[in-house]
């Protein structure tokens, strides 16, 4: 049982910082296309601008849920106490 | 399913391992190298097809540069232009079959930011001289010198690993949907690559965008230090 517990833990802890991680830039995302909707209701002539900069900022805000899946990759493929 | 973090080596030059994604690497320099001596042999002033298409990419990376920088786009242009080529390039190669991309792999991205970071040192010196560019570190204050410090390295790693993270992922994602549903699934999942590697070689090649024209200061703009002593 000890033997296995480092790649127990391991794959545990990958899940939840995924599953963690995922929360904070879904709630980002979501706030940022709502906010962009707003705006492009209000003002469908500025659509083009503002789409192209919400891209921009869905992905620097993806980048935060793409970190945690990095680490969780570093703990599954090059965990050091493996 | 094989570890994103480690390489194996193709064969060896001399005593150095040649990897995969360094030969495709140097597919898409010669590739890349190849079109833009064939597109540019034969300029006009009445454009052909290729030229109007070369034409208005060079535009919009200039009228790009011009907006983030507030200066002429001219000496910045290549090596942006390049960067920028290079990543949606790099990207898209993960349509062609058995082809990583090789901005999937940690070195290539680190490559890249390397380059930047070098060129922001670069610019900044040649714009400022070594002592005027010293003492951007030391703005707004002396004692934001630690910091200064600790973000140039802290940017360049997110510059790495926000890039080879989205691109990763999404070969990722798409070779373990591959191994559970077959022919036509993972296709929806490749569009969305697609449009995930412009979106990351557009952001890659803005922040190096930002970062050079930083350190290479603004020709007339006082904004910024305006909007940094601001209280909030």
């Amino acid at each position: 049982m000890t033997d296995n517990l480092v790649p127990i833990v391991s794959i545990l802890s990958a899940a939840l910082a995924v599953g963690f991680g995922a929360i904070g830039p879904a709630l980002g995302e979501g706030r940022a296309v709502a906010a962009a909707m707003d705006a492009i209701a209000r003002q469908p002539e500025a659509a083009g601008t503002l789409s192209r900069t919400l891209f921009v900022g869905l992905a620097m805000i993806e980048t935060m849920a793409i970190y945690t899946l990095v680490i969780a990759l570093l703990v599954l493929f090059a965990n050091p106490f493996v | 399913m094989d570890s994103p973090l480690t390489l194996e080596t193709l064969f060896n030059i001399g005593p150095v391992p040649i990897s995969a994604p360094v030969v495709v690497s140097w597919v898409i320099i010669l590739a890349l190298g190849l079109f833009a001596w064939l597109a540019t042999r034969r300029l006009s002033l009445t454009p052909s097809k290729t030229q109007t298409v070369l034409e208005l990419l060079a535009t919009t990376v200039d009228g790009q540069i011009r907006d983030t920088m507030n200066r002429d786009p001219a000496p910045f242009r290549a090596l942006i232009g390049t960067i920028f080529l290079f990543v949606l390039v790099a990207n898209w190669t993960s349509l062609i079959p058995a082809v990583e991309p090789p901005t999937a792999h940690l070195e290539t991205d680190a490559a890249l930011a390397l380059v930047v970071f070098v060129a922001t040192i670069a610019y900044g010196i040649a714009n400022r001289g070594i002592k005027g560019y010293l003492a951007t570190f030391a703005e707004p204050s002396w004692v934001m010198i630690p910091l200064n410090l600790v973000e140039q390295i802290t940017r360049t790693f997110s510059l790495i690993v926000r890039l080879f993270g989205n691109v990763m992922s999404g070969v990722f994602v798409v070779g373990i949907v591959l191994s559970l549903a077959g022919l036509f699934v993972p296709i929806p999942l490749m569009a969305l690559d697609l449009l995930t590697g412009a979106v990351q070689a557009y952001i890659f090649a803005v922040l190096a965008t930002v970062f050079i024209g930083a350190a290479a200061g603004e020709t007339s703009g006082d904004a910024p230090s305006e909007k940094e002593n601001k209280p909030s």
